[in-house]
């Protein structure tokens, strides 16, 4: 459900508590531009987190923190200079924008911005922020789950659970003229569990979601006993796993997390920024068929309380579903503010950053494949020999040559269109332009993935989400050891 | 600059005391970066910037609490300290969670060479002319490097400050400089990449920019036309940045936290042999000049050398006090802390010893193989020991590199594969704070079409 909220720049932590107005926004620009920049933004951001880790069953840490402070930008042609204060003084301020401005060598272009706000849509109210919520609710989340996961089977042994919540306000002004402020959510908790037979070798299993949402999500939607019993589940049938088979073979991928397929294979391919510079597997492949027809990937930062999601990007810009592949054709990139300028291309709502000391560059928000019209049980009847993957690690991507990995760590047997025996950890690799050709069928059962997922791209991580209905892949080498 | 943050951080303890902390660690730390990104020898970004940030740990009875914040004023200080006590509150009793011992407290005297006046020196247009030069000299090198990812030339300036409750207050300052060159080799439809670089505490001790391009373009040449093999068991060489890698997993098991939980494939195993006898692993945070090389750990521990594999027996956990107390060991002087929670475990210059063989002595004994020269994934599991990590490098025929392999993986798993080391490298060197020779194990599982 979207709700829209008029939210303007005066409600903001930095008008009401730092006494930053209009004007100094018009001061700090026009000292960033006044070499004679093309483009200039300031960032402002004020982090708020808490977090609460529990092990063996004591609450061993709890934390809390504020960070702050300002980045400002430059752009000049294709350079850009970059320059942060974590002071917010205007002094401070006015020095960093200085810093910023020696990207560009001439005489001020502006010095008038006529900065205004915009009326906006509001994906994730914050009504009773977690970050300001009774401490004593989040420890009893964290000692709920150990219980759970205890109770779920008495091999369980060990058990961590990790509480971790942030409210991070922002105010962006730019020299296009525009000044948005957001009020940025996010909440995880996430369930390790340990389990061993009486003296045999201990597996584990990993569980935990959330998202842009409050400490109400956790008692009535996702409970610690939900993400508990999964990690707990996890570990158990790990105990019976047999060696994972090695290469290449059909793979059934299940729906949800498995979508971190999409987010390696295509998503990162697919940035501007590589295009821009000609260096990713994907360049110059627009309108080329990259995918069976039975694949439509999106790139959807604008649904309510995801993880990936964002009222306005990194820059300002309100974010969009944008098509990357349409039924097998590659439709188009994921721009930010300076790769669109460069390739005279629309802005997608893509730019993002982890924090103000970061300068902004294109990433994925929430990246899905959508449904097609496959029974699920229906694609593993189908399948002789194969491996049906439903859960990973994490997954990496070289761009360049287009090769993807993603490791599994919850995959089973399939034998003569049966689930079978589970299988150890194994890692899955392809190539972006070429694996997802042998997309044979896609289910109806799409599913978005718990909100768990970070994405790192040169140094810089940002909270991502991903999605996916249940898949075959004709052919995919699984690095298994027999 | 770290003069004036040793007494903030005492200071900061003695509020955290005044409101009701019974014992109190405060680490302040602050940094000078910039960066640089040259691409196709054209300025791409200029960063430039300063920061710092403080975080607290209090302890009252046997309750802790944390806090962390970037705001130094007075009252970012006071909002600071009320939190970690205010967060003391909400942790469950643990008779192991205090502070060290007075006499395990302390700092190295010698001079570790962690700073050099000379990064702070070097000009901007120097710096954006030596990322032009490491770019152009791999652009220069064959025609067939037609495009490139740019290079980046980085520095950092910084200060680190820690006091506590029981009478330790220090600071030192370091450096570092870092410049790497990110080439693109195109032949045809083939597309690869790679990179090389050099990163020293002095800009003194730095490779010269064209050694840096020369060889990142080597290496992306090398890989054009790389192609999958068929499916086998195959002797495995890790070059020395893949062999950091498996370093990486040994880092992980040896960890005090992964070993009181039972979570790591080494837990329990002190004093066994885990590994051939080629093998040697060590912790040293005192030799002059290197990353991980510090007068103090992050609680005011000295830091030390470590054997924790020696001739393949494992002799040592990496711990702090925590965990060496739920052990019933003492602490290696490995603490670690970043801003936000309990204080956590990291190496100093964490390597693995030389061995007697040149590589390509290691190459020459084998007839069919895998050189590894790139590994990609997150498939390493320390708490079974399964390894399953995609790989890219060049096929060994007749003990010679022989051709380019990528999109295949390579699996195992690490009890038998440390095991299995049939050759370890004299080519030692510290690219980083950890370090690895070649590294050759007889034979693992690499899965291709």
């Amino acid at each position: 459900m979207l709700r829209w909220q008029r939210m303007t720049f005066p409600d903001s932590i930095f008008a009401t508590r730092f006494g930053i107005s209009g004007r100094d926004l018009e001061r700090y620009l026009g000292e960033a531009l006044s070499r004679g920049g093309d483009y200039a933004d300031l960032y402002f951001e004020y982090l708020a987190t808490s977090m609460v880790s529990l092990d063996e069953s004591i609450v061993k840490t709890a934390s809390q923190g504020v960070s702050m402070g300002v980045g400002v930008r430059v752009i000049a042609g294709e350079r850009t200079g970059y320059a942060y204060s974590d002071d917010l003084s205007p002094e401070r301020i006015l020095h960093a924008a200085r810093v910023a401005a020696c990207i560009a060598e001439g005489p001020a272009k502006v010095d008038k911005f006529g900065l205004q706000t915009g009326p906006k849509r509001n994906l994730y109210p914050v009504v009773a922020p977690s970050t300001e919520a009774e401490f004593a609710a989040k420890v009893d989340l964290t000692q709920r789950a150990d219980r759970a996961a205890r109770a779920y089977d008495p091999r369980v042994f060990q058990v961590q659970a990790v509480f971790a919540d942030s409210l991070r306000e922002i105010l962006i002004a730019t020299s296009d003229g525009v000044v948005n402020s957001d009020r940025q959510p996010m909440a995880r908790l996430s369930v390790r569990a340990l389990a061993r037979e009486a003296d045999g070798a201990p597996q584990t299993g990993f569980s935990g979601g959330g998202g842009r949402v409050e400490l109400s999500f956790f008692l009535d939607e996702k409970t610690p006993e939900y993400f508990a019993r999964e990690a707990a589940r996890q570990a158990i049938v790990q105990l019976d796993a047999v060696e994972a088979p090695a290469g290449e073979m059909t793979v059934v991928l299940g729906p949800g997390w498995p979508g971190i397929l999409l987010h390696e294979a295509v998503g990162h391919g697919l940035e501007a920024d590589f295009n821009r510079k000609g260096t990713s597997a994907f360049t110059g492949r627009v309108g080329q068929r990259v995918a069976s027809e039975l694949c439509t990937v999106v790139d959807d930062g604008a649904i309510a309380n995801r993880r990936g999601s964002l009222n306005l990007d990194d820059e300002g810009f309100p974010t969009q579903r944008n098509v990357l592949i349409e039924h097998g054709i590659l439709r188009g990139y994921l721009q930010d503010k300076l790769s669109s300028r460069i390739m005279g291309a629309a802005q997608t709502g893509s730019g993002r950053r982890e924090s103000y000391a970061h300068i902004p560059m294109p990433r994925m928000t929430n990246t899905f494949l959508l449904a097609g019209d496959s029974d699920p049980e229906e694609i593993i009847r189908g399948v002789p020999r194969g491996l049906y993957c439903v859960s990973f690690g994490g997954g990496q991507v070289d761009i360049t040559n287009g090769n993807f990995v993603f490791s599994a760590s919850e995959s089973y047997l399939i034998e003569d269109g049966r689930i079978t025996r589970p299988v150890r950890n194994a890692t899955l690799i392809g190539n972006g332009p070429e694996s997802l050709k042998y997309v044979s069928a896609v289910g109806h059962d799409l599913k978005l993935d718990e909100g768990i997922g970070t994405c790192g791209k040169e140094g810089q991580s940002v909270p991502v989400g991903v999605g996916m209905p249940t898949i075959r892949i004709d052919r995919m080498t699984v690095g298994g050891t027999h | 600059m770290s003069e004036t943050l040793t007494p903030l951080a005492a200071d900061m303890v003695r509020q955290a005391l005044a409101a009701g902390a019974h014992d109190a660690e405060c680490t302040i730390a602050e940094g000078e970066e910039f960066s640089a990104n040259i691409r196709m020898q054209e300025v791409e970004s200029l960063k430039e910037a300063g920061s710092r940030g403080a975080a607290l740990r209090v302890v009252i009875g046997q309750r802790s609490g944390s806090s962390y914040t970037s705001d130094l004023s007075p009252a970012g200080i006071a909002k600071m300290v009320a939190s970690a006590v205010e967060m003391a509150r909400f942790t469950t009793e643990d008779p192991h969670c205090g502070l060290p011992e007075p006499e395990e407290l302390g700092a190295l005297n010698q001079d570790l060479e962690t700073f050099f006046d000379d990064v702070r020196q070097l000009d901007t247009e120097e710096k954006i002319a030596r990322a032009k030069r490491a770019e152009r000299a791999a652009l220069d090198l064959d025609p067939r490097i037609a495009n490139s990812e740019g290079a980046s030339f980085d520095s950092h300036l910084g200060a680190q400050a820690f006091a506590n409750s029981r009478g330790f207050a220090g600071a030192y300052r370091t450096s570092y400089v870092s410049l790497v060159a990110i080439p693109l080799a195109v032949e045809g439809e083939h597309r690869e990449r790679d990179y090389w670089f050099t990163m020293a505490r002095s800009v003194a001790r730095m490779k010269a920019p064209e050694e840096i391009g020369r060889i990142a373009a080597q290496r992306a040449l090398r890989r054009l036309g790389a192609r999958k093999v068929a499916t086998r068991r195959a002797p495995v060489v890790f070059e020395p940045r893949t062999a950091r890698a498996l370093l990486g997993a040994i880092l992980e098991a040896v960890n005090g936290e992964a070993i009181y939980r039972h979570a790591s494939f080494l837990a329990g195993k002190l004093g066994e042999r885990i590994a051939s006898p080629a093998l040697t692993v060590i912790d040293d945070g005192t030799i002059p000049g290197l990353f991980g090389s510090a007068p103090f750990d992050d609680e005011g521990v000295p830091t030390r050398r470590s054997v924790v594999i020696e001739n393949g027996v494992l002799k040592n956990y990496l711990l702090n006090t925590y965990t060496a107390r739920k052990l019933g060991m003492k602490t290696t002087g490995n603490a670690s802390r970043g801003y936000g929670g309990n204080t956590g475990i990291g190496p100093h210059n964490f390597f693995i010893a030389a061995g007697d063989r040149t590589p390509e002595q290691i190459l020459r004994g084998i007839a069919d193989g895998f050189y590894v020269t790139e590994l990609m994934g997150f498939g390493t599991n320390i708490v079974t020991g399964d390894y399953s990590q995609g790989a890219a490098g060049l096929w060994i025929r007749g003990g010679e590199l022989a051709f380019p392999v990528s999109e295949v993986t390579i699996a195992g798993n690490l009890n038998q594969m440390f095991q299995d080391i049939v050759a370890i490298g004299s080519d030692l060197e510290f690219l980083s704070s950890s370090a690895a020779p070649t590294l050759a194990i007889g034979e693992m599982t690499v899965a291709g079409h």
